[in-house]
């Protein structure tokens, strides 16, 4: 189908781009790379009446180190985050996850800020982003704030971004020495959205993991932090009984429903043997006698 | 504070396989139409528009993108390649050329809807990997789709210009 008729806007700025929010408020949508958004109007599940297009705001594009941070400016394309040296040294986990991110002409255009403010439950950046326990830096009319990533998405498709309010850049504490990252999902077909998936950020020395951060993604109506997992993996050397031990313990952290395509058991299912390979990747551990 | 002017038509320059178009496009139409409504360049194909499917898929500035999910408007002075224009100029165009007369070779096509797109992809990662194996020509190839080839026939067809381009 074609989108439904709308109006367009080109801010040169932030600031002239804050100012047009405010007067069009929930009748406007910001347009980044919209692999999601145009989507969704050819598909008329959405008619915006206002589209204010931000991809000229080049203060929004980049990636940096500054103070022992990662920066990822917003409308950074998912294809030079996938290709980047700095993001490859300093948070490996999304050059792992960034493969699985649609497929190459999507990420060519996709930006990172339009998948982090879409929030699909089976998207692979939200949960890296709480696995390297980011923060989200929004800019609105009020000025600036800060929202660490596991509070940021609140639900289905929905963030703490509030109407007026811009997402302005990522930032991600560089890995120390000793962090490590693995990333798994199953889809039906490279570059699908995920049937489930997780992303795991750690220190590792050996077979032992500290500081461990799992976050699972498609299992729920957001990403979700597995704690209890992670705190028995932390309790001593990944062995193969501990990391069945931390498999079991996927009940206390997920529950995830039937849906029309999955039982919520299967995907439970999925989200145990997903844990125990990634974690095998870790600790190079031989993953098929756990990944049971 | 600067007064918005929301606009429903814009003026657009770009080029279009080395030619430069000028026109008045309304905002809401996609890339994919102009070129096959207004410049009647029907080789940039269209189904699902949604993404989904790959069949619009061009070059803009360089890389390839969907045409179904960028507006005409968002292509205001850069520089796209059709399928009609992939073949002629540059080392990018004989990237093309082997591929087309491979995919021939292997009849890695029959209906030919999907085969635009195909070339135009395959293309991007001939230039950049030429080494890809097997794994890497299926993963990216992967938001292309086909309903008649089963796809073995295309990636023995890009395989094949890989092998022959990096001399493995
Ligand atoms: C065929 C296909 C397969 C895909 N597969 C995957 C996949 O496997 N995994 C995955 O994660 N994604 C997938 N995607 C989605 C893709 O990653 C999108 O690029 C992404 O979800 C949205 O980013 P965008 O820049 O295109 O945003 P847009 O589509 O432009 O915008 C999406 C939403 O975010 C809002 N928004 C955008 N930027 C900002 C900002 N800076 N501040 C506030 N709000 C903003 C917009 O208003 C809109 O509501 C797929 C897309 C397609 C077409
Ligand atoms: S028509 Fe653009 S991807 Fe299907
Ligand atoms: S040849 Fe018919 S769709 Fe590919």
């Amino acid at each position: 189908m074609k989108a439904p008729a709308f109006s367009y806007l080109r801010p040169e700025n932030i600031s002239q781009a804050i100012d047009f929010i405010d007067i069009y408020g929930d009748e406007a949508r910001w347009l980044a790379g919209g692999q999601s958004l145009l989507a969704a109007l050819n598909m008329r599940l959405a008619a915006p009446s206002v589209l204010i297009d931000i991809n000229g705001l080049s203060e929004l594009a980049g990636i940096s180190v500054n103070a022992g941070k990662l920066i990822i400016g917003a409308l950074t394309r998912h294809r030079e985050i996938e290709h980047s040296p700095l993001v490859a040294q300093h948070a490996s986990l999304l050059a792992l996850a960034m493969p699985h991110v649609a497929h190459a002409a999507v990420r060519n255009r996709g930006t990172f800020g339009g998948s982090i403010a879409f929030a699909d439950p089976a998207a692979e950046l939200p949960a890296c982003c709480i696995a390297l326990d980011a923060e989200f830096v929004i800019v609105g009319r009020g000025g600036e704030r800060r929202v660490r990533a596991r509070h940021f998405f609140t639900g289905l498709y929905e963030t703490a971004l509030q109407t007026g309010e811009i997402l302005v850049a990522a930032e991600i504490p560089c890995a120390r020495d000793k962090g490590r990252a693995a990333f798994r999902e199953l889809a039906r077909r490279h570059g699908d959205y995920a049937i489930a998936g997780l992303a795991v950020q750690a220190a590792v020395e050996g077979d032992v993991l500290r500081d461990v951060n799992i976050a699972f993604f498609g299992v729920d109506s957001k990403p979700v932090l597995a704690e209890h997992a992670a705190s028995v993996l932390e309790q001593g050397a990944a062995t193969p009984a501990r990391i069945e031990q931390a498999q079991h313990q996927l009940a206390q952290d997920l529950a995830p429903q039937d849906d029309v395509h999955y039982s919520g058991a299967m995907r439970m299912q999925l989200a145990r043997v997903l844990l125990a390979r990634a974690i095998g990747d870790l600790v190079n551990l031989e993953t098929k006698s756990a990944a049971r | 504070m600067n007064t918005p002017k929301p606009a429903t038509e814009l003026d657009v320059a770009f080029t279009v396989n080395g030619e430069r178009v000028e026109r008045r496009v309304p905002v809401r139409q996609n890339l994919a139409d102009f070129l096959r409504d207004t410049l009647g360049l029907t080789g940039t194909h269209v189904g699902c528009e949604h993404g989904v499917c790959g069949a619009c898929t061009l070059r803009c500035n360089g890389v390839i993108v969907r045409a179904c999910l960028m507006l005409a408007v968002q292509a205001d002075g850069a520089d796209i390649v059709t399928i009609e224009g992939a073949a002629t100029g540059n080392y990018d165009g004989a990237i093309v050329a082997d591929l087309q007369r491979e995919f021939h070779q292997r009849n890695a096509l029959q209906c030919g809807f999907c085969t635009p797109a195909m070339l135009l992809t395959a293309a991007e990662l001939v230039a950049a990997r030429p080494q890809a194996s097997r794994e890497e020509i299926r993963a990216h190839l992967s938001g292309n789709y086909c309903r008649c080839t089963g796809y073995q026939s295309i990636v023995d067809a890009v395989e094949s210009v890989c092998r022959s381009r990096s001399g493995t």
